[in-house]
């Protein structure tokens, strides 16, 4: 039985109202079904907010009965309606569970963000610090590059986390859990953000549900990871896998060194991975190159460092097909004032915040080919029947302006 | 141990108790992959797939997808009344567990190891997640 204290057992019994019970009602029985001994406190969480039928029917659930947030949590995106309804004709039902989703979530108290990608802006978490994190591709990151300590929630599990402010102390919160098994060795130079795109897809397909301690051969990657590879690295690994937390050798916090990722034992197992491996998973996802309907960015969504690449490349010119890169608010803010927005809009593209790919109002590309950098949402979009040509970033604009995929881009770095 | 063993014992995950025909699946289970109107896994490359799912109790070694999927794919069943009527997992995750309980599905893990050997598919079990037994009530010749 877990042990609760005098706050939790208030909680279970009803007097903080009823939508605390049930929280904390589902998280008792979370704790005992992994055999956790306490509960913990939070001092962060996020939200897979999906506005998928289930969620909403569990937000609303929770609203009426009265449940409100003590750690008030950042939330994935939906879509946004006021810029996307300026595209399409959004059918009325799904304008009406986005708006429901909005009023329950606000009621509840959640800080309305709509990103993906939390860690890199409104809910950055340090070093050791207890957080519940859903999001597949968040998990990952705040694991992993930052040493914060996480289960893989559900949307459900860290919306009742958020409202009880503690979760189950089992899984990765705890030390033992979070030893390296796997030594990859990666032969391949990793030149490009895309390349860690692939590297990610990858791992799980080598390894299964091990935790992987990469060891990049290229020493010079080693003090160059921008953001979005270890974004891309991490949402790839949770598409083709299930990797809640992962090493780099020489770079995370808990991977000084050998000894350390795989917490003083031997090296259990060792696989290498090189240039062809990452070569061939590209050309088993994509689609073949070829003639284009639309260009698809930001799954997860774009950092600023990727728009402005990408607009150095299509800035000043006009281009072939639509063009819609998906980012944070925030992102999509600091472009406007700084001009990039209006460089992109020339272009015939945009940024639209808010929203995920996974979404009916991208209804419109139904039945189109398109072309994207990220792997995870042509996943995704397959069951909406959206085709996908999967390319690195630089490559993806340049087809956005030609409407067209030139083939074997890769081929330069070989 | 060299009677015949009906009865076998599990670990509660989510409570609740049913008793139904047994359907083995030895891939994971993402329920976001499984048509709700009909229980049939759409799941190509799936050893399920084109079967239904839909009022078995569902022997399975782990939940697959992402943290938003699950919880969907198995609301979607469960108003179409085509939900599992208990689960046996050998690996539960968070996603999985936290899923069954909101939905109020019994699920059970750690089953005696001898389950395995003695009940096949559309043998006829009950599941008794609360209590933590498995008893077999009807053998398929």
């Amino acid at each position: 039985m877990v042990k609760l204290s005098k706050d939790e057992e208030r909680m279970l019994d009803g007097k903080l109202g009823k939508g605390t019970q049930t929280a904390m009602k589902i998280q008792v029985a979370i704790a005992e079904a992994f055999g956790a001994p306490y509960m913990v406190p939070i001092s962060r969480a996020h939200v897979a907010l999906s506005n998928q039928e289930a969620d909403l029917w569990f937000v609303e659930k929770l609203v009426k009965q009265g449940a409100h947030c003590r750690i008030r949590p950042t939330v994935n995106p939906s879509f946004n309606w006021e810029q996307m309804s300026k595209i399409t004709t959004l059918r009325k039902k799904d304008e009406e569970i986005v708006k429901r989703t909005d009023a329950a979530y606000k009621k509840i108290g959640a800080i309305m963000t709509y990103d993906c990608t939390p860690y890199l802006q409104l809910n950055v978490p340090k070093i050791d610090e207890i957080i519940s994190y859903s999001e597949s591709s968040a998990t990952p990151f705040v694991n992993s590059v930052y040493g914060a300590k996480t289960n893989r929630e559900s949307a459900q599990s860290a919306l009742c986390a958020a409202i009880t402010g503690v979760v189950p102390y089992y899984g990765y919160l705890k030390k033992e859990n979070r030893k390296g098994e796997v030594l990859v060795n990666v032969l391949a130079e990793m030149k490009s953000d895309f390349d860690f795109q692939l590297l990610g897809y990858v791992i799980p397909l080598k390894i299964g549900f091990k935790i992987p301690v990469i060891n990049f051969k290229n020493k010079a990657v080693k003090s160059n990871f921008s953001n979005a590879s270890l974004m891309n690295l991490g949402a790839q690994m949770n598409t083709s896998g299930n990797v809640a937390i992962y090493h780099i050798l020489g770079f995370t916090p808990e991977a000084k060194n050998l000894k350390d990722a795989f917490q003083g034992d031997t090296v259990p197992e060792t696989i290498d991975i090189t240039q062809a491996d990452l070569d061939s998973v590209r050309d088993k996802i994509s689609a073949p190159a070829g003639k284009i309907d639309f260009a698809l960015f930001g799954c997860p969504h774009l950092t600023f460092e990727q728009i402005q690449r990408v607009t150095n490349i299509i800035g000043g010119k006009k281009l072939a097909v639509p063009l819609f890169i998906m980012s944070s608010d925030p992102t999509r803010r600091l472009c406007e004032q700084m001009g990039i927005l209006r460089t992109i809009q020339e272009t015939g593209g945009d940024i639209i915040s808010n929203t995920c790919m996974d979404q009916p109002c991208w209804e419109f590309l139904y039945g189109k080919k398109g072309v994207t950098d990220s792997p995870k949402c042509a996943y995704y979009t397959r069951r909406r029947k959206m085709e996908f040509v999967i390319t690195d970033l630089e490559s993806a604009a340049y087809a956005a302006l030609e409407g067209e995929v030139i083939d074997e881009p890769k081929k330069q770095f070989i | 141990m060299s009677q015949k063993n009906n009865s076998f014992k599990c670990h509660k995950i989510s409570e609740g108790e049913a008793s139904g025909e047994v359907l083995f699946s030895k891939d994971g289970i993402c329920f976001y992959l499984i048509d709700p109107e009909t229980g049939v896994v759409i799941q190509r490359n799936h050893c399920l797939f084109g079967k239904s799912i839909a009022n078995k109790i569902l022997v399975f070694p782990n939940g697959t997808g992402s943290s938003v999927v699950q919880a969907d794919g198995m609301y979607q069943l469960k108003m179409h009344n085509n939900a599992p009527r208990a689960m046996i997992v050998e690996n539960a995750d968070t996603t999985l567990v936290a899923s069954s309980i909101i939905m109020e599905m019994p699920l059970v893990d750690k089953v005696e190891s001898v389950f395995k050997q003695e009940i096949s598919n559309k043998d006829t079990v009950k599941v008794n997640a609360t209590e933590g037994v498995i008893t077999l009530i009807e053998k398929e010749d």
